[in-house]
């Protein structure tokens, strides 16, 4: 890797900075799991839908929906929305408030 | 405009005192309980669970949204998370208006809105020891709730 650290605030992105990112899970999504949250290890540039793809690879994935709702930084995203280091990501099943 | 994920009891008439001011005609109070049925099946107790941070953006947004489109109107919103039993106030909302019209719709907007974009869960405990996640019929949504505009 030719870089080393990336000045935190910076806008542009360096290719293939390698970084993780926290994935918050809820509810039957958890249970599912078996965890409340997962780090997962990304390349910029990154999406929301590589996180995706990453979780319903892990153990207990299969049991997810393929496209379950995704959030970027408290705000639902779509799939091709950009991730970047210090993001916090959550997949977010049917809710049920009320 | 309050909005509030609370772990405790909700005074619904504590949040009918916050607004009430001369110039509101109208406040409408929404208060949702926890029911002993759902789905013809006997329920004993639920759990709320929330992603916090989110639910009250979610909820802030949601408050805002009728503020604007119902000017000059106030909201206040709390919904509780823990273990509730059978009866407990799980949401309360106020909308606050100079007229009735007004407050009953944005009110209603709110709790609509509450039910399809929160992010809140609830586990039902059934009589015979099971427990189940639940969904809302308008919140089994696949795609972003509020549109690709954004």
């Amino acid at each position: 890797m030719p870089y080393a650290s990336v000045p935190s605030g910076a806008e542009a992105f360096v290719f293939g900075m390698r970084f993780t990112v926290p994935v918050l899970l809820f509810a039957r999504y958890a249970d599912e799991l078996g965890a409340e949250s997962v780090n997962i290890a990304l390349a910029s540039p990154a999406t929301a839908g590589d996180v995706l793809s990453a979780v319903l690879a892990l153990p207990g994935g299969e049991r997810l929906p393929r496209a379950p709702m995704v959030a970027v930084n408290l705000r639902y995203a779509a799939l091709g929305d950009a991730v970047n280091p210090g993001d916090e990501v959550a997949l977010i099943p049917p809710v049920a408030g009320g | 405009m309050r909005v509030e994920i609370v772990e405790r009891a909700i005074d619904a008439t504590a949040l009918l005192n916050e607004v009430a001011a001369i110039t509101n005609g109208a406040s409408v109070l929404f208060v949702g309980t926890v029911r002993d049925v759902n789905g013809g099946r006997p329920v004993t107790a639920l759990d709320y669970r929330a992603y916090s941070s989110m639910a009250e953006a979610e909820l802030s947004a949601i408050a805002l949204e009728a503020e604007a489109r119902w000017t000059p109107g106030t909201i206040v919103c709390e919904h509780r998370v823990g273990s509730l039993a059978l009866g407990d106030v799980s949401v309360a909302i106020v909308a606050a208006h100079p007229h009735r019209g007004a407050a009953f719709d944005a009110c209603r907007y709110v709790i609509e809105e509450l039910k399809k974009r929160v992010p809140i869960w609830k586990r039902e405990h059934y009589a015979d020891g099971e427990r189940s996640w639940v969904e809302n019929a308008a919140g089994a949504q696949r795609t972003h709730p509020r549109g690709a505009e954004r």
